[in-house]
């Protein structure tokens, strides 16, 4: 396979609709690897339908994706993941019931060496990779600041710690694409402009590929190479920051809307 | 009593350890149990049973957060395939053999049925899991409910299984040895499970499918291991009831046991195994004080529940019985106790 050549997420004219509605239409779209890209869009867009479908949770009515060449259609979600995609959700989903560092752990399941047999069993490589395990979790969690919460509940920190620890997740997966979901939604001034850098600092250290969707102009203009503009589930255009901005059509379907100042909350 | 509390706590900390002082204290039951009445040793193998379905099904409903209206079922698979083999299999395989209770001969063979039972069991719990694990929750009550019956009625018309009038005479090989190892085993084997890494697949099962499946987390594969595995465990609870009480009837397994085990997993705190353990000691006492009620025990049960569900006791004593948990190896060892590890 030319997986060179490929690249890391190719978007063919996908569609998805809901009975009447159309969430998505003739979608395309294509991510190379280590690029940072924005999803841009109004409410109702269709940018998280876009991550659904990328992710499995629905089939795309028509159209393929390819993820480094390979076709996920009538993959499952864990297997399309195991591709080498992991997200985060606009309604954030972590598991409430383990605290902080367990729900790190969860992202090492897909890639054990032991199963059930050797966890039972508690032997000495089972213990080893316990251990490995462990301690890459707890480096992740350093690394954004968030050691001191492993032992903590995961529903008791605070929300943007939360959306901070579903990266962090993510990200324990490996993945070389990471689509996060308003990532920002619900944080305050300080904390976007922290996760602002938090999400250069992952591309240049993790070099990981990454897709954003977010409200947010200041962040996304900030940091994005190029940018794509949903509307109405088609794209109605696509750029650089600069380009995006004086794109007549993105201004008449978002930035120039009378809510500008709602958009850029 | 010292002894069951530092095994308790050796199970929280060093697990293997917890296993073999667990195992040491059965054998040790075992030596002391000529010096108990019939009764108290026949109620404490209950309490050992139960403790073995309550901790399996726990897996199931508590960890995996999977409703199972069957696990009296799987008991049943387990029950009838052991007293088979005990009762028709081996003596016609091996005739010369005494087979009584505490002969040497079907104490060692007593190891390879259990196994047996809870293979067949778990076997049963992969057809019945395997398609409807794929369906959401309500469904698999239903699926679940039907299995139970499925598995009674066909036992009713089965005569070479005695029909409806059950199984009599069965080889009374189960005592306070295997009863209680086999509790400690189970409760070992589940501990040991939610602890690790791996186990982690459970839980997140439980609290986001979708969340999980986006994890790279095989959901449907970690709902049939828990059904597998709890049914199997079922098989071999079945399997020391049998040998225990030497007769079993189809309506000894209906949907009313299923219900008392869901019983003992719902006042244990679901997803604790300790805490479904001391529930199923409790809820057996219980049912040996409310004998003399016998059909009320349901209605009992019922209003249980339902103050269970009013009061939410639980949030309350979670806290309380965590800390217990935790002072454990302290009050026991008198060490230092827990170690910080990073994600616990
Ligand atoms: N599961 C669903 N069932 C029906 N309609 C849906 C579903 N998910 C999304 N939609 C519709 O699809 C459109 C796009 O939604 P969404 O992708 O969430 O937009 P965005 O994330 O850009 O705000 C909306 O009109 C929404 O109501
Ligand atoms: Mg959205």
């Amino acid at each position: 396979m030319s997986s060179m050549e490929s690249a890391l997420l190719d978007v063919r004219n996908c569609s998805l609709r809901f009975g009447g509605l159309s969430a998505l239409s003739d979608v395309s779209l294509t991510i190379n690897p280590g690029e940072l890209v924005g999803l841009i869009g109004p409410n109702g867009a269709g940018k998280t339908s876009l991550f659904n479908i990328l992710t499995g949770v629905y089939q795309p009515t028509s159209g393929e994706i390819l993820i480094e060449g390979r076709r996920s259609a009538g993959l499952p979600p864990h297997l399309i993941s195991r591709l080498g995609m992991a997200r985060t959700f606009q309604n954030i989903r972590l598991f409430g019931s383990l605290n902080v560092g367990m729900n790190v752990r969860t992202s090492f399941i897909a890639r054990l060496h032991h199963g059930l047999i050797r966890s039972v069993r508690r032997g000495r490589t089972f213990r080893a990779e316990e251990d490995r395990i462990s301690k890459e979790a707890g480096r992740l969690l350093a690394y954004f600041g968030l050691e001191e919460a492993a032992t903590r509940p995961s529903r008791s920190l605070p929300y943007g710690d939360q959306r901070r620890l579903e990266i962090v997740r993510a990200l324990a997966a490996k993945p070389r694409l990471l689509l996060l979901d308003e990532p920002a939604a619900g944080m305050n001034p300080s904390e976007k402009d922290q996760l602002r850098l938090l999400i250069a600092r992952i591309r240049t250290e993790f070099g990981t590929a990454i897709l954003l969707v977010e409200h947010d102009m200041k962040v996304v203009m900030g940091i994005c190479e190029r940018l794509i503009v949903l509307d109405q589930g088609r794209v109605i255009a696509s750029g650089t920051p600069a380009e995006i901005r004086a794109n007549p059509k993105v201004i008449a379907a978002y930035l120039g809307e009378p809510n500008k100042k709602g958009a850029d909350r | 009593m010292t002894l069951s509390f530092s095994a308790l706590s050796a199970f929280s900390t060093k697990p293997r350890l917890g296993l073999a002082a667990g195992l040491l204290i059965a054998a040790l039951l075992q030596v002391c149990s000529a010096g108990l009445d019939p009764y108290t040793t026949q109620v404490m193998i209950f309490a050992a049973i139960n403790v073995i379905l309550a901790v399996s099904l726990n897996l199931v409903m508590g960890e995996t957060g999977q409703f199972s209206l069957c696990h009296a079922a799987f008991m049943a698979v387990g029950a009838y395939t052991s007293a088979m083999i005990t009762g028709k299999a081996l003596p016609s395989i091996l005739p010369h053999f005494q087979w009584t209770g505490s002969s040497w001969a079907s104490q060692i063979s007593f190891l390879p049925v259990l196994l047996c039972a809870g293979l067949t069991a778990a076997l049963a719990g992969l057809i019945v899991g395997g398609p409807s694990l794929r369906l959401r929750g309500d469904y698999l009550a239903m699926v679940t409910l039907g299995f139970g019956e499925i598995i009674r009625v066909l036992l009713q018309n089965t005569n070479v299984v005695g029909g409806a009038r059950g199984m009599e005479g069965i080889l009374p090989v189960t005592n306070l040895f295997w009863a209680v190892g086999g509790a400690v085993v189970t409760l070992y084997t589940m501990m040991a499970l939610v602890r690790s890494t791996y186990g982690k697949g459970f839980h997140a099962v439980r609290d986001d499918e979708i969340a999980a499946a986006a994890m790279g987390i095989d959901t449907t594969s970690f709902k049939i291991t828990a059904f597998v595995i709890g049914a199997f465990f079922a098989g071999i609870a079945g399997s020391l009831y049998a040998h225990a009480v030497e007769f079993i009837s189809p309506e000894g397994f209906n949907f009313l046991r299923s219900f008392e085990i869901i019983v003992m997993v719902i006042l244990g705190g679901m997803g604790r195994p300790v805490g479904v353990a001391v529930a199923a000691i409790l809820v057996t006492l219980l049912n040996e004080w409310l004998r003399d009620l016998s059909g009320y025990r349901m209605v009992v049960y019922a209003l249980i529940i339902i103050l269970f569900m009013i009061l939410r006791p639980g949030e309350r004593l979670a806290p309380w019985w965590r800390q217990l948990v935790s002072r454990l190896p302290s009050l026991t060892r008198g060490s230092a106790g827990t170690k910080p590890e990073i994600p616990s």
